[in-house]
């Protein structure tokens, strides 16, 4: 299984589709008015709007007072801005949010750690049937989880682990090797031989050679993993509601108890509280764009 | 003997962890929820130990197959199945199409088109709730309420709260939330192509439709297949947005995956995870083939 940058699941990192931007055919009629064109632009920014409609919603909706309840006022901008929404919004979340960083944090060191390692092992020792051995990894990404669920809960209910933060950190990691070893290997593969076995010679042995020749080189890989165990570890709604509840869950589980709770839905504050939720996702996604399309690319089949 | 531990023993010290922990959660727990799904534990006092449950075979998978509410979880989630892989990939390469040509403020459309799968279904699904409000007329908010003022009033639907095909309007938040995923895979596959192909079909007098064909359609399959079978595979875990839409009680929009819950809630654990099983057995079908082609294709 080495890799090839054409087959996307199982492709390089960082990203190859970044900052290509070499001129492909050439641009006929350069600036100048072409029916193709304006189509095409036109195409674009239609779905552009099409895409931003939620985003829209959320906002708006989020800053509405109970003056705005109207259907008839549904697309309008608020007639009077308030912070209300997000006042309670953020009492209702607060605390889940600081959960979700203390349970996701960890998760996502300890599962990169263990990615990394097998990844090493899994690229640079060639025993008989690595190969297999790493397709049986592979394959806990590809499980429902609902197919081990029932078990899981007995076996952490029998062994003792609380539920909330010390259970979810446990799954995350376990159920995170897959996806860590995966893009540790693919880009350990690519890391050249003879740096390896010249730390060898030189008379490092191998967890030598790990912790001080490949560790340090595998950073772009590190940040990949971590953005992506962070975002799928803090979106993470399934286990949350299996091994955690209101008092100890994390945010979408606060969020959902927050906008699906109450008989009568207060669409202002769950908006609010939506776009809190988001917000270290989305500020990932933002400063750290390119890895985070880097660990969609190397396969991503996990949610 | 001293060598070969010096050999064996520091990357089995490495990788024996996680070997253990893959091997007991998902393989060791696999067995047992095929075990449990063969036994009569549908009761608590069965689940939780203090009455002995029996062992029954395929009996729970008989019922579970044969009756009409789960056979209406099993249809609906081959409708939003279908829903979402058409939408994503239709969508995922028309924009990968378009902006695959050079094109102006390229990176800000791309981060736009993409940036719906950084949050939550969880979230998502709070706006899109109040999107697909059922309300029609005079109380329509939502969509329903943008079509009115679009002047497109015939549009209005009641969304997922149609019995038979609610569950395809929740495959339209999942469409935007996975189409710009789609497009990157599109992408790449896109500017993965050697240019000289291009050049080649171009001097061969091919026109566009024909280099489409012949030339860029066969270099994307395989980045296609990868792109059903990741959508293929979220599809049949439909969850997160169902809980967040709708609610798991609603027989409108419930799925193998909801089933699931709502049965461990009630301390049915044998049908719980007979249920489990089957998903498992479904996405078997989709993933095994793929994971041995793509095991084939390294060994080149």
């Amino acid at each position: 299984m080495t890799t090839t940058t054409t087959r996307p699941p199982i492709a390089d990192v960082p990203p190859p589709a970044r900052t290509q931007k070499g001129p492909r055919g050439a641009d006929r009629g350069n600036g100048r008015f072409s029916p193709a064109r304006t189509a095409r632009y036109a195409l674009l920014l239609f779905f552009l709007v099409v895409i931003l409609i939620p985003v829209y919603v959320l906002i708006v909706t989020s800053f509405k007072g109970s003056g705005d309840a109207a259907a008839t006022r549904a697309w309008n901008l608020p007639t009077s801005w308030t912070l209300e929404n997000w006042r309670t919004a953020w009492t209702a979340l607060s605390p889940a949010i600081l959960r979700t960083v203390t349970l996701v944090v960890p998760s996502s060191i300890i599962s990169a750690m263990l990615g990394s390692m097998n990844g090493f092992v899994l690229a640079r020792w060639r025993f008989v049937g690595a190969d297999i051995v790493f397709t049986l990894i592979l394959f806990g990404m590809f499980i429902p989880y609902q197919a081990v669920m029932i078990p899981l809960l007995q076996l952490m209910l029998g062994a003792g682990v609380p539920s909330g933060v010390p259970s979810l950190i446990l799954l995350h990691v376990i159920y995170g090797i897959p996806i860590t070893t995966l893009i540790f290997r693919n880009y350990y593969m690519s890391v050249p031989e003879e740096l390896i076995e010249a730390a060898r010679i030189d008379g490092a042995g191998m967890l030598r050679a790990y912790w001080s020749v490949v560790l340090p080189i595998s950073i772009p890989s590190f940040v990949v993993v971590l953005i992506w165990q962070f975002t799928s570890a803090w979106n993470d709604f399934l286990f949350a509601v299996f091994f955690s509840s209101s008092q100890n869950g994390p945010v979408t589980l606060a969020l959902n108890n927050l906008a699906n709770g109450a008989m009568l839905q207060n669409y202002g504050q769950s908006m609010a509280g939506a776009l809190l939720a988001s917000f270290p996702t989305l500020l990932v996604y933002i400063l750290l764009g390119r890895y985070f399309i880097g660990g969609l690319m190397s396969g991503s089949v996990k949610g | 003997m001293l060598r070969k531990a010096r050999q064996w023993g520091p990357p089995l010290l490495l990788i024996t962890p996680s070997l253990i922990l893959i091997a007991v959660f998902v393989y060791g727990l696999i067995a047992v929820n095929a075990w449990t799904s063969a036994t009569d534990m549908h009761t608590a006092a069965q689940s939780t130990g203090v009455t002995p449950s029996r062992f029954v075979w395929f009996e729970n998978y008989g019922q579970l197959l044969g009756s009409d509410s789960f056979q209406h979880s099993l249809k609906n989630l081959l409708l939003y199945t279908v829903v979402f892989l058409a939408g994503a990939m239709f969508f995922g390469f028309l924009w990968a199409w378009l902006l695959d040509r050079p094109v102006r403020f390229e990176g800000v459309f791309r981060s736009v088109y993409l940036f719906p799968m950084a949050v939550s279904f969880v979230a998502s699904g709070v706006v899109w709730r109040w999107l697909l409000n059922s309300n029609q007329g005079e109380q329509a908010s939502g969509l329903n309420r943008l079509f009115q003022m679009a002047g497109l009033g015939f549009m209005q639907n009641n969304w997922w709260n149609n019995v038979d095909t609610g569950i395809a309007a929740i495959a339209i938040p999942a469409i935007w939330q996975l189409s710009g995923y789609i497009m990157a895979l599109f992408l790449a596959g896109f500017r993965g192509i050697p240019d000289e192909l291009r050049e080649a079909a171009k001097i061969d007098g091919a026109s566009e439709w024909q280099m489409y064909r012949l030339v860029l359609f066969p270099q994307l399959s395989p980045v296609a297949l990868s792109a059903v079978i990741i959508i293929g595979h979220m599809s049949l875990k439909v969850f997160d947005l169902i809980m967040s839409i709708s609610k798991p009680a609603n027989y409108q929009t419930k799925v193998p995956a909801i089933d699931m819950f709502t049965l461990k809630s009630s301390y049915n654990y044998a049908d719980s995870a007979a249920v489990g099983a089957i998903l498992l057995l479904i996405v078997l079908v989709l993933i095994v083939p793929y994971l041995i082609s793509v095991a084939r294709a390294g060994k080149r």
